[in-house]
């Protein structure tokens, strides 16, 4: 459950470019990070919280198939993305290190500055502001385990452990 | 609830009765492929980090392609390191240098209509020729399958390409893509390609991996093909065991289709794909008489056997351009092997083509016949990509074998019906 999390709303085909500029592939990834979203938003990584959520529209994460694209957004704190569509690679990347991206037809409905709550495994987002209700495909709950766990590398590690492969 | 072919396989590999487009699941992985790039030197050290071993090392297969053979210290490294990988982990496939990953996967028999198989490379989509359901993934979530057998889907919508009429001459299935890249574009994202009808139906299993290997231009999940006599009939030429329900891997009739289209390719003429990108595709009159620095046929996409023997119809009594070269890498040892036999690689060498290893060479920009910044290259590869050959100053045209092998006669982008 993600409770009233402010939105930072974008528009269609955001690409892995912006969200990592390939020019800064070669410093730490905490270095990186700030260019995040630069060429199309500067202020972005300046004022984003831990706990926000982001937002956008059609084919968000088209591009290439890098995992600093949707990890710089978990670095600056985002808990979860929601757009009409996605990439493949950008949505299981997303995913395989540990942030909820929900697929929701009537992202349009939810504008910046909106405060939503989510409930991933029952698939609704409540858009507190406007008084809203809007489905999303769910999350099955033994996929949000390997979220919660921070992706798919800590939660095979934990399996491992726990001897259950 | 009607089923299509992808849903129904992906169904069976999640233990359930019925799927959805849209439902997250959990599938049990048939078989596996990695190859010498994004395999043993990627997960390798993630399993060694875990202390983990490979889940079924009778269900992985590993191919050297993409570093073959090595060209510096880096490579020969790799190569090494792939090597010791396999045998340390006693993973039961390995081609070493004998062709590309996922003609190796075709010509080994591993491929059965029904089979839920991941691959670590995006042009994975080429196993659906098979009736399998195929798709790539990336190093980590390979690493995942490698130590569970396990890999969540996202249940994919089907659209369904059928398509009808006869190939004009010098006419093929690199053209039906190259045409379907334009058409419906690049951005099918989760979403299956089902290719069918008469058309189809006719086709030679080699054929019909050039349409599931493209469906990744497309954007898609994957591509799928459902199997018929055409395809036990390979798996017997290959020597592999054709299991009893061969035949029994169908969609319902009233499946649900996202999409439908129709196709008919009676007048299609052949196609060339302008750089830097698939989608840049038209008839071939559209490009006529552009120089070309290098004419490359390679790639899974472009250098079976059947391709070669698509080059050599168009090079017979002819000799390569001054001012231009053509190079040659038939996608396996195999087809190299056949090639010679048939007097198809005699017929290309007298044309005076520089024949290559067989392996990813030039497509990824990583081995034999890479271009220079301000070279023109038309190729019978799969994709254009900005940099993809070479130099991020190059220009690659996609094209079919055909047209690829008429354009070194004239050192220029060339109508390949002029020369069958
Ligand atoms: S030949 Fe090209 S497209 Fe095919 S697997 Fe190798 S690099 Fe990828």
């Amino acid at each position: 459950m993600i409770a009233s999390a402010r939105v930072w709303k974008f528009g269609n085909g955001l690409n892995t470019d912006v969200l990592a500029p390939g020019l800064y592939f070669k410093l730490p990834a905490e270095e990186a990070v700030v260019h995040c979203l630069e060429s199309v938003r500067p202020e972005f990584v300046k004022e984003v919280r831990q706990g926000d959520v982001f937002v956008a529209g059609d084919d968000l994460g088209i591009g290439s198939s890098r995992e600093q694209a949707p990890q710089n957004l978990k670095m600056l704190g985002i808990s979860a993305i929601i757009a009409r569509s996605f990439a493949r690679i950008f949505y299981r990347n997303a995913l395989n290190i540990g942030l909820p991206a929900l697929v929701c037809a009537e992202a349009d409905q939810i504008e910046d500055g909106d405060k939503l709550s989510i409930d991933p495994v029952a698939g609704s987002i409540t858009n507190e502001t406007k008084g809203q209700t809007y489905q999303c495909d769910p999350i099955p709950e033994h996929l949000m385990e390997m979220i919660a766990d921070g992706g798919l590398m800590p939660h095979l590690k934990k399996k491992i452990a726990a001897g259950q492969k | 609830m009607p089923m299509t072919l992808a849903e129904k396989i992906v169904a069976r590999a999640s233990g359930r009765q019925q799927v959805r487009p849209g439902e997250i699941v959990t599938c049990s992985v048939d078989l596996a492929m990695c190859h010498d790039s994004s395999g043993p030197r990627r997960y390798g050290p993630r399993l060694k980090e875990l202390g983990a071993s490979v889940w079924d090392p009778t269900r992985v297969v590993v191919v050297s392609d993409h570093f073959v053979p090595a060209v510096d210290a880096e490579s020969a490294r790799i190569l090494k390191l792939t090597r010791d990988w396999v045998a340390e982990n006693k993973i039961s496939h390995f081609y070493d240098m004998e062709g590309i990953c996922h003609i190796k996967l075709a010509e080994g028999g591993h491929l059965k209509p029904g089979m839920f198989v991941c691959g670590g490379d995006s042009h994975s989509t080429n196993g659906g020729a098979f009736g399998c359901y195929m798709a790539g993934y990336g190093a980590t979530e390979m690493t995942g399958v490698m130590v569970t057998g396990e890999i969540w889907v996202k249940v994919p919508e089907t659209i369904r390409v059928n398509i009808t009429g006869d190939f004009g001459p010098a006419v093929s299935a690199k053209d039906i893509m190259l045409h379907l890249c334009a058409t419906l574009g690049m951005d099918n994202h989760f979403r299956v390609v089902e290719y069918g009808g008469p058309t189809v139906r006719s086709m030679s299993m080699r054929e019909r991996m050039v349409l599931t290997n493209m469906a990744a231009e497309l954007g898609a999940e994957t591509g799928i093909i459902e199997g018929d006599e055409i395809t036990a009939g390979w798996l017997r030429e290959m020597g592999a065991e054709v299991p009893a329900d061969v035949l029994d891997w169908k969609g319902d009739d009233d499946a649900g289709y996202l999409a439908q289209h129709q196709l008919d390719i009676q007048s299609l003429p052949p196609q060339v794909a302008a750089p830097h990108s698939p989608e840049n595709s038209s008839a071939v009159e559209n490009h006529t008489g552009t120089l070309v620095d290098q004419c490359y046929i390679g790639a899974c996409t472009g250098a079976k056997l059947s391709d070669l023997h698509m080059v050599a119809k168009v090079l017979k009594g002819h000799k390569v351009a001054k001012g231009t070269r053509l190079l040659v890498a038939p996608s396996s040892t195999a087809a190299m092997r056949d090639a010679a036999a048939d007097g198809t690689l005699q017929i290309i060498t007298e044309a005076g083509a520089i024949m290559l290893p067989s392996g990813c060479g030039a497509c990824a920009g990583l081995g034999a016949g890479i271009l220079a910044a301000g070279e023109t290259c038309i190729s019978s590869t799969n994709r254009n990509f900005q940099g993809r050959m070479g130099s991020g100053d190059s220009s690659v045209y996609l094209a079919s074998p055909y047209t690829v092998a008429a354009s070194a006669i004239t050192g220029r982008i060339a109508d390949p019906r002029e020369y069958v």
